[in-house]
């Protein structure tokens, strides 16, 4: 038998207190043990970033850490982004520009582009895609993403 | 006219780039998946599978196993022997269908085949008695390489069959006496086309509920063909239809993968059953790359004939198709193969055509249905052979093509492989190419930017495809079901709100918007007020599923087909309640309207009429507010599409690099200009995977090489370019709503293209592009063997 560990974190703004197995995934206790289920498995290789979620502000893949290893962190999930009434700006400038079709790589697509939106100057195209490489999405081509996120580039807080 | 008669306007939302309704709850994490749903007391699946691509099994030795805390059971093929074994029928002559045992029994013909299923309280202990199952096997020699296994049967991956070859077809058009003349010039090549895999993002998921107290058993399912599946699982498992629901709820992607029967549903469905317990199965990605039908692999050597003027005479191509270990259920693995030279002769006018075709089987994944089956592969031949035609008698690519594709007034036009293409802009397509702003860009930059760190060049591809197949041909040749109707169920209940119920299942394609754009449109209603069921077959008894690039063809026909016997029955009652004629009514946004007098009523008032008052309308007038209509278009329609691209090929690395994109393309009427083009995007995207960088590697002993999102490396952000799309609409009259099927066409186009672009950007050298992916490697065998001009 596994020797279960204790983790406190917050999540959304939620302190959870939890046991979990150490080599229980991230992902797969987000998912499955606090039923937030807006952030998706893709590949369980740390390559299609379906699985993105925020770490005391940092996009981390969630497939790639042990729930173990969030102890103490502040996590923040898609569902910590706007509502399904009121979708934020970068939910909205998706929706607008129909830059998803499936929607299971969007809310990875949604949480990297926050953060490319606070921490990159993205001067170009080159730099937008760059920035967004390390995501996949198949049914996209990625054309819609890009002028989505051109678009909030125009109207981001400096 | 009567003088007083209002004149209203009915907005149109057909040809609007309306947002999707479905994407609110995608967007903020509450769309639901097959794997976000969790059933008390649910049990997981962890599947025992076969690491040897061809042998039989000695024993399985699982004693360890059952003595893990959380494990429940491990099951054999034992356990499995009450179910039929898959196996997919054809009508075509000269067909083998093959057998497959749900679980495998004594051999097995593919690395990752099911040997046993571990039956456990969740998946990480399922995969801890995974590493404590043993099993032996006594290898066989692995069948590889097809051509090999064609011509050679002493190695036999399917015995009771006595060839590797499960089909062989040929079609003759024309005669052959060009041969003899004088003036007859002709390019050739052999062809090869790599195996390719699906990668949705979402991978496969099964969930099965059994109900104790009504035995009735719903199979969540991330499936493209959710009534497909539930008929074939009736009969494997011999339940009536009516006790299995197959519910397809948000499916991540399809693009074929998810859109044939798996073992594991199969084994998922029967469990819950047998164990009385909700059964779920989730893939990883590995098994993913194991086990989702794969497809492309083919070998075509064809030949052009042509005379001094550019003009086709004959077309002759042999194909051998790669299918794998099985033929897939319901598609057989004629599917691909037999497309490839079906649509070899493309949207030219070629007078004489011979094709031959073989299916083999290996010991491989078996191969299904991938976004533009088999046309991918066909119009990459034919297009690099136009190429190198118009090379060979220093004639511009344009010109070729316009000399021989066929003019719409000759259309509808049989090719010499029996297809009959219909209303199309063939030539519209390639000329506004041509015309466009962007050709002059891209022959702007190829100009300026000629220097000694890379190569550029651009290339065209024109291809005509067949999609929204009605009953008189067959998406696979000589399928025994019917993938040419579907129904459509529009009804208003009580409180005067309107749901469309389809059989088709949307996996990403908005089908929730456009289906309500077509009802709105007929009905007089706003889309948004519209709920749209679909991927549900205890809701919509009747359909196959979205495939085959047909759904807003067939789907959307029913819908219209439905709603104006839906708006027949509105009008009858209206007219009663408005005291005024059904055509002097007009129904605008949900407000239905006398034209002669001020007298208005809304959905609401309407049912409640219908519905719960007893006393306004007679009662033979209080007829349910309900209509259900099949719709078939009998034959296909036919989209057409011009691609140019635009490459750079890197001297130093060899790294092929897509600059610029444009498609040409007709797709009858358009319904949502924002969802087209982004099914424009997305497929040319796969294109680009499929001429670049996608590859599933065997090695010699069947053993996949690939089975990584690293290894299998599919388009980034920065690998695509800006993708431009124009628009030319030809009509068919005699299909409901002018649509035609787009949703492959990018897919199809971009390979071709991508190989002539950097066919042009090397013509200094002496080599041909006949091999996709065109890698670096590739590129650089190539090179290294090729001479300067």
């Amino acid at each position: 038998m596994i020797n279960k560990s204790e983790i406190t974190i917050t999540v959304n703004g939620e302190r959870f207190s939890e046991v979990v197995e150490p080599r229980m995934l991230a992902s797969d206790f987000i998912r499955e043990q606090l039923k937030l289920t807006g952030t998706h498995v893709g590949c369980e290789h740390g390559v299609c970033g379906a699985c993105t979620i925020l770490v005391d502000g940092k996009t981390t893949r969630s497939c790639l850490k042990f729930a173990v290893q969030l102890n103490g962190s502040k996590v923040e999930t898609i569902e910590n982004f706007g509502s399904i009434e009121k979708l934020d700006r970068i939910q909205e400038a998706f929706k607008k520009n129909h830059a998803l079709q499936c929607g299971f790589c969007t809310p990875g697509f949604v949480i990297t582009v926050k953060e490319l939106l606070e921490t990159e100057k993205l001067e170009t195209d080159e730099d937008i895609r760059r920035g967004l490489s390390g995501n996949l999405c198949r049914c996209t081509g990625y054309e819609n993403i890009i002028k989505t996120v051109k678009e909030l580039i125009q109207t981001r807080k400096s | 006219m009567n003088k007083d008669k209002k004149i209203l306007m009915r907005p149109k939302y057909i040809g609007k780039p309306i947002e999707r309704f479905e994407d609110s709850k995608y967007l903020s994490g509450n769309a639901k998946y097959t794997s976000d749903i969790n059933i008390d007391k649910m049990l997981q699946l962890v599947f025992v599978r076969s690491d040897e691509s061809h042998a039989k099994i000695k024993y399985i030795e699982y004693k360890e196993a059952l003595k893990l805390e959380g494990i429940i059971d491990v099951l054999t093929f034992k356990d499995f022997s009450e179910l039929n074994q898959i196996t997919s029928p054809s009508r075509m002559s000269n067909y083998f269908a093959t057998y497959q045992d749900v679980v495998a029994k004594n051999k097995v013909r593919y690395v990752g085949e099911i040997i046993a299923v571990i039956v456990a309280k969740n998946r990480y202990v399922g995969e801890d008695a995974l590493e404590l199952i043993e099993v032996d096997y006594e290898s066989l020699d692995p069948v590889i390489d097809p051509e090999e296994a064609a011509s050679n049967n002493k190695i036999l991956l399917h015995e009771n069959i006595g060839s590797n070859v499960i089909l062989e077809r040929s079609f003759s058009h024309g005669t052959k006496d060009y041969i003899k003349s004088k003036n007859i010039k002709s390019v050739s090549g052999k062809f090869k086309l790599s195996r390719k895999s699906p990668i949705a993002i979402e991978n496969r998921c099964y969930l099965s509920d059994y109900d104790i107290g009504s035995g009735n058993i719903t199979l969540y399912s991330s499936t493209q063909i959710p009534g497909v599946i539930r008929d074939a699982l009736s009969k494997i498992l011999g339940i009536a239809g009516n006790k299995i629901n197959v519910k397809a709820l948000d499916v991540g992607g399809g693009f074929g993968g998810k859109g044939s029967l798996y073992p594991e549903e199969i084994i998922v469905t029967y469990l819950s059953k047998k164990l009385k317990k909700p059964i779920k199965w989730t893939s990883d990605r590995l098994e993913d790359f194991l086990t989702t039908s794969q497809a492309f692999e083919e070998i075509i050597e064809a030949k052009l004939f042509f005379d001094d003027d550019g003009k086709f005479i004959s077309l002759e191509g042999d194909v051998i198709g790669n299918i794998g270990a099985y033929s897939i259920f319901p598609w057989t693995g004629a599917l691909e193969p037999v497309q490839v030279i079906g649509f070899l002769p493309g949207p030219y006018d070629i007078k004489n055509f011979h094709g031959n075709v073989k299916c083999v089987v290996t010991s491989k994944s078996p191969t299904g249905p991938y976004r533009g089956v088999g046309r991918p592969a066909a119009v990459f031949v034919l297009e690099r052979l136009v190429d190198m035609a118009a090379k060979s008698i220093s004639m511009d690519p344009f010109t070729i093509r316009m000399k021989n594709l066929i003019d719409t007034k000759n259309l509808p036009y049989r090719i010499g492989s029996g297809i009959i293409w219909n209303d199309a802009g063939f030539k519209e397509c390639l000329e506004k190419s041509k015309n466009s702003n962007f050709f002059k860009e891209i022959i702007d930059i190829k100009n300026k930017k000629k220097c000694n760190r890379t190569w550029i060049g651009y290339g065209i591809s024109t291809y005509a495809e067949l999609t929204g197949i009605g009953s008189k041909i067959s998406v696979a040749p000589g399928m025994p079901i019917n993938t040419g109707s579907e129904t459509a169920t529009i009804e208003i209940d009580g409180t005067g709100s309107v749901s469309g119920i389809f059989a088709i299942a949307s996996h990403g394609q908005g089908l929730e918007t456009t289906l309500a754009q077509i009802i709105a449109d007929e009905i007089g209603i706003k889309p948004e007020d519209i709920k749209i069921t679909h991927g549900d077959t205890s809701k919509a008894k009747h359909g196959t599923g979205t495939y085959a690039s047909r759904s807003a063809v067939i789907g959307g026909g029913a819908a219209i087909k439905t709603a104006r016997v839906l708006r027949k029955k509105i009008l009858k009652v209206a007219a009663y309640l408005l005291e005024t004629d059904p055509n002097n009514i007009e129904i605008i946004d949900g407000i239905i309207s006398s034209l002669n007098t001020n007298k208005s009523i809304n959905f609401s008032e309407l049912a409640n009429s219908v519905y719960s008052d007893m006393e306004t309308l007679p009662v033979e007038l209080r007829d349910s507010l309900y209509a259900k209509e099949s719709y078939d278009p009998i034959f296909g329609a036919t989209t057409t599409a011009t691609h140019i691209a635009l490459v750079e090929i890197d001297k130093q690395t060899l790294k092929v690099k897509v600059l610029k994109y444009l498609v040409s393309e007709d797709c009858g009427k358009v319904i949502n200009p924002m969802i087209v083009d982004g099914q424009v995007h997305g497929g040319v995207a796969q294109g680009i995977g499929v001429a670049l960088l996608e590859k599933i590697n065997y090695d010699n002993q069947g053993q996949l090489t690939t089975a990584n999102l690293v290894d299998y490396k599919i388009p980034t952000a920065s690998e695509i370019p800006k993708i431009d799309v124009v628009h030319t609409e030809h009509f068919l009259p005699e299909n409901l709503g002018q649509f035609k099927g787009m949703g492959e066409g990018g897919t199809i186009g971009a390979p071709a293209a991508i190989a002539n672009a950097v066919a042009d950007a090397l013509s200094d050298y002496n080599i041909n592009i006949n091999e996709l992916p065109v890698n670096q490697e590739y590129l650089f065998q190539l090179l290294k063997n090729g001479e300067i001009r």
